[in-house]
């Protein structure tokens, strides 16, 4: 089947990443396809590279990416979104003229567009958030 | 169910709209993609539950909360052909409201009928 996953929530805070991330991975294990993952709300703070989280605790940042690595996966963060919370690449921080970008490996930044479009082609559109 | 019009997909998309507005950034932020979506040409619905029905509330003043009103624009949601907004009987009725409370035109409908609409959607965005 494919799937795409939209992700609401911010990393450690709530567990909405953690139980996308899971999903993802078991579904994956599967042999299903998911065809994007996109982030909105608080949900595009999991594709900032800029966190350190303790040692003992799971990096949910780092986990995305090397998912995404491992399978290709398409990490999306919704330019509206990204921008009201400081997520930035490189073109972005260049357009409007901030001195850093920190989005992590993996992850791009576009349209909400790209969301309607996964609901189109998907087979089903998974949720997570509050 | 999608169907095949034109080589274009259309589905059913129902946006379930959970939250207050102002409290938290979801309702707005629901409403954009609403808008967004609309250029796609899909079969659109909004359903409104729960502490959502205040989204449509008339009357909201923002000015002492700093933060944008955007409850005008669910008025501007006809020119985008999104007319399906469907609000919870049940939700209404606990917080004291009607439709005669509301911003724009709206299909009030039981918990259980919304259950129905529900199941008839190819896509369901909650926020």
């Amino acid at each position: 089947m494919k799937l795409g996953i939209l992700v609401n929530e911010g990393p450690y805070t709530h567990e909405a990443s953690d139980t996308a991330y899971q999903f993802a991975k078991a579904a994956l294990a599967k042999g299903h396809e998911i065809s994007r993952v996109f982030f909105y709300h608080d949900g595009v703070n999991n594709g900032t590279r800029l966190t350190v989280p303790p040692q003992d605790d799971r990096n949910v940042v780092k986990r995305w990416s090397e998912l995404a690595a491992a399978h290709k996966l398409d990490l999306v963060l919704c330019i509206a979104a990204a921008q009201r919370r400081g997520l930035m690449d490189k073109g972005e921080a260049k357009r409007h003229g901030k001195d850093a970008d920190n989005i992590a490996p993996g992850f791009r930044i576009s349209g909400l567009g790209q969301l309607i479009e996964t609901g189109i082609e998907a087979d089903r559109l998974v949720v997570f958030g509050d | 169910m999608a169907e095949e019009d034109g080589g274009g997909t259309v589905k059913r998309f129902l946006y379930v709209n959970r939250k207050a507005p102002h409290g938290t950034i979801y309702a707005h932020e629901s409403l954009e993609v609403v808008l967004i979506g609309a250029a796609f040409e899909q079969d659109v619905s909004l359903a409104f539950v729960g502490d959502g029905v205040y989204q449509l509330v008339k009357g909201q003043d923002t000015k002492g909360l700093e933060s944008k009103n955007f409850s005008p624009t669910f008025r501007a949601l006809e020119d985008y052909d999104v007319t399906k907004l469907y609000v919870e009987q049940e939700a209404l009725e606990a917080r004291g409201l009607g439709e005669a409370d509301l911003v724009v035109p709206v299909q009030v409908v039981s918990a259980a009928r919304l259950a129905e609409i529900m199941e008839a959607q190819d896509v369901v965005l909650s926020f």
